[in-house]
């Protein structure tokens, strides 16, 4: 019988508290369900210098991979051929590097099983390539690093990047990191008085960017490698190649008064 | 005992009672006031006879440009001159004062007065406020021992060197000079290498902009400079935006009359006597 | 093909309500303004070419205006990831109804759909200003400007992106014809409509740093999108 002096029975037995939200089966919540993404780089690499010359396309990076300010790996190659037209230079996180390089290796591993003929193209990596980085900041899960994709596409030379938002651009001189404040200038000023630069001439800029960048980026190395992609002769990696010092003035700079 | 001849001699040290006052005004909602800040491109070099100095001509407030063709090489003495990045009213009144300090040691000394001197002055004042006057400088100037060329940072640290640049343009103008720079520039390089270096930080930094402003110094005599170059053609507009007379909305007109009353007043010739 | 990166990393954001602290920061403001005026028959769009982000530039020569259909066309400035982003979505959404209907999506449809694709993400907002323009059902020039989250506003003129503030008052006055006694010739042609976005464009570049190197202009009239291109300062 109704007794009107005891509790009235659970409103909703086994469902949600009214007014809460259900929690779904197989997802926990409490501080088990805590999570941190990766919030900052750990092993980093400094610039990219990249640029397009009459028929082709330079990519530049050093070998260094720092700890913080620990010059701690100093053989990390970090440009590379994807297949016969496109290169890649990669900036920042090594890691996330590494996890982008392993799934691009398996999806040019993928195009040639189907063996169809046709071979990945540069705007399309450059295109897929800013899906997943804009993909991957939407979950507050970036993948921290600045690429550069270099190729020839219907015969011309093409230059992107990508940056862990997802931001991507093309254009004629792209440099990432310090390279974007030290090595433009430098290559703008150069391309605006030789547009039409020819392999050796674009070639030459790019090392001394190198030198530039090594006299001023406290997180760059002397020895880097030189991806280089070209209509006629197809795509080479060269290095490690050695920066080119000179420290003559040196002795012209004594105490700071 | 303190009197009026006699004051009490303050302690010594920094205080920094105003700073937790303005930490909590703050709090509560008195945010400090913006100043206007250079984001800028100075930079300097040493040539053969001498120093040359360069900037740009751009002022900013956050994103607008608050002044078109500013001028940020700053008089110190006739053999010296001093570029300011940073905050325009701290660059502007710390080489004012620096300036009538070294006149007035000049006129004490009789000497033409030295730039390491002038540098000393700048970097002592500077470290007294501990960075909170926020005047990033350029020194440059020839004196009986030669050209020098220092920067100096708003915490009073200080570098002697034979090129520099300072400004949210550094970067792109240092890499001009590290590319570029050799000891023993004619005059005319020296001043192409300054304007290629200025012209660099005003195409590439957002912060820089408009014209470029040269200062040399040589042993003796001074050449500045203003407007060297206008690196930037302001766009011609296509039409005109000249408001015919009357366009602006007369709302109400009042007429007084104004009684004009005149006297006439000899002039008395002053007392000689 | 499976290179899905949800494979490897599992995520149900929607279904956890446990706290995460986040330092990351997912938008950039890459600068950029869009002008936008409109005539009886006609309207016209232009948009600065600089890329920026902070102090740097990172492009002198970029598209910002996306020509949707053969009538209308979006304008975006602000977080450069967020527009490639939408405009994507918006073309395929474009083709989509074109499939659906066989028939191309009319300005002021569009127009709505932008408002409800922006406030789709209302809590994870795309930041951009768009502007978007086109010949309505009547042939008429029309305007639509939003906020970020998909407030819509119809308008016959409009300036957006980092100079908008700056520009708006001067449309106001020299399109809106807004506190002047003396109004002379009123109609709007496509030549004083272009050259107000070109000069205001020289006014902009001035005072707003984000705002240079060139614009695009588009003009669209029942014949078709014409292209027009101008140079502005690069400093």
């Amino acid at each position: 019988m109704f007794d009107p002096t005891s509790n009235p029975p659970p409103f909703w037995q086994n469902g949600p508290a009214p007014g809460a939200f259900y929690n779904f089966p197989n997802t926990k919540s409490g501080p088990s369900d805590e999570f941190q993404h990766s919030q900052a780089p750990i092993t980093t690499a400094t610039s990219i210098v990249a640029i397009k010359y009459a028929t082709g396309v330079i990519i530049a990076g050093d070998l260094l991979g720092s700890y913080g300010s620990l010059a701690r790996y100093r053989n990390c190659p970090r440009v590379l051929q994807v297949n016969e037209n496109i290169i890649l230079g990669a900036g920042g996180d090594y890691g996330d590097f590494q996890y982008i390089k392993n799934f691009i290796e398996q999806k040019i591993v993928q195009e040639e099983c189907l063996d169809d003929g046709f071979k990945l193209k540069p705007k399309s990596l450059y295109c897929w390539l800013t899906r997943v980085m804009y993909s991957c900041r939407s979950k507050f899960d970036p993948l921290w690093n600045n690429l550069v994709i270099g190729g020839i596409q219907d015969g011309e030379p093409f230059l992107g990047t990508v940056d862990k938002l997802g931001t991507a651009f093309t254009d004629k001189i792209i440099c990432t990191g310090y390279g974007a404040h030290i090595a433009v200038p430098l290559l703008r000023e150069a391309m605006e008085k030789n547009p039409n630069m020819s392999k050796d001439e674009a070639k030459a800029l790019v090392e001394k960017s190198m030198e530039v960048l090594f006299y001023r980026d406290a997180r760059s190395f002397p020895k880097y490698q030189v991806a280089i992609i070209d209509q006629n002769e197809g795509s080479v990696i060269e290095g490690p190649l050695v920066v080119k010092q000179n420290w003559s003035l040196a002795h012209m700079i004594s105490g700071y008064n | 005992m303190t009197s009026i001849l006699c004051p009490e001699i303050p302690k010594p040290g920094f205080s920094f009672d105003n700073c937790q006052r303005n930490a909590t005004l703050e709090s509560k909602g008195f945010a400090v006031p913006k100043a206007t800040k250079t984001g800028t491109t100075i930079v300097g070099i040493i040539y053969k006879d001498g120093v040359i100095l360069g900037a740009d001509t751009r002022a900013t407030e956050d994103t607008t440009v608050a002044d078109k063709n500013c001028e940020k090489i700053h008089f110190l003495a006739p053999n010296m001159y001093c570029c300011g990045a940073g905050t325009a009213a701290d660059t502007e009144m710390t080489t004012q004062m620096i300036s009538s300090k070294l006149e007035l040691h000049r006129l004490f000394t009789n000497r033409v007065v030295r730039v390491c001197t002038a540098n000393q002055m700048l970097k002592q004042y500077l470290f007294g406020y501990q960075g909170y006057i926020g005047a990033a400088l350029i020194l440059g100037g020839v004196d009986s021992t030669g050209p020098h060329l220092y920067s100096i940072y708003p915490h009073g640290s200080t570098d002697k060197l034979p090129y520099t640049t300072m400004g949210s343009g550094s970067l792109a103008a240092m890499a001009i000079f590290e590319s570029r720079w050799k000891p023993d520039l004619t005059e005319e390089e020296g001043i192409q290498l300054i304007r290629d270096a200025i012209a660099a930080g005003i195409f590439n930094d957002l912060g820089s902009g408009s014209n470029v402003d040269v200062c040399v110094i040589r042993k003796g005599s001074v050449d500045y400079k203003r407007t060297y170059d206008e690196a930037n053609k302001k766009g011609v507009r296509q039409a005109s935006y000249r408001y015919p007379r009357g366009t602006t909305k007369v709302l109400d007109t009042k007429v007084f009359t104004v009684e004009e009353t005149v006297h006439q007043l000899e002039t008395e010739s002053m007392d000689t006597a | 093909m499976s290179l899905s990166m949800e494979g490897i990393r599992p995520h149900y954001p929607d279904y956890s309500n446990a706290p995460m602290q986040r330092h990351f920061s997912p938008y950039a403001d890459n600068g950029g303004s869009v002008v936008a005026i409109a005539g009886d028959d006609f309207v016209v769009i232009g948009a600065d070419t600089r890329l920026s982000a902070g102090f740097s530039i990172y492009t002198r020569d970029q598209n910002k205006l996306f020509p949707l259909s053969k009538t209308t066309v979006l304008g975006c400035a602000g977080c450069w990831c967020d527009t490639l982003t939408l405009t994507r979505i918006l073309t395929s959404r474009m083709q989509m109804y074109q499939q659906e209907h066989n028939k191309t999506m009319s300005t002021v449809a569009c127009a709505q759909m932008l408002s409800t694709m922006l406030y789709y993400k209302r809590f994870f907002p795309y930041y951009i200003s768009n502007v978007l323009v086109g010949l309505d059902n009547e042939g008429k020039g029309c305007v639509y400007s939003y906020d970020p989250i998909g407030h819509c506003e119809k308008a016959t003129y409009k300036a957006g992106g980092s100079a908008g503030a700056l520009l708006q008052p001067l449309l106001d006055n020299q399109i809106g014809l807004k506190n002047m006694e003396i109004i002379g010739d009123s109609k709007l042609t496509i030549e004083k409509a272009t050259n107000i976005i070109k000069d205001v464009f020289i006014s902009a570049a001035e005072r707003d740093i984000y705002t240079g190197d060139s614009v695009i202009i588009n003009i669209i009239t029942k014949e078709g999108i014409k292209d027009d291109k101008f140079e502005l300062r690069k400093d």
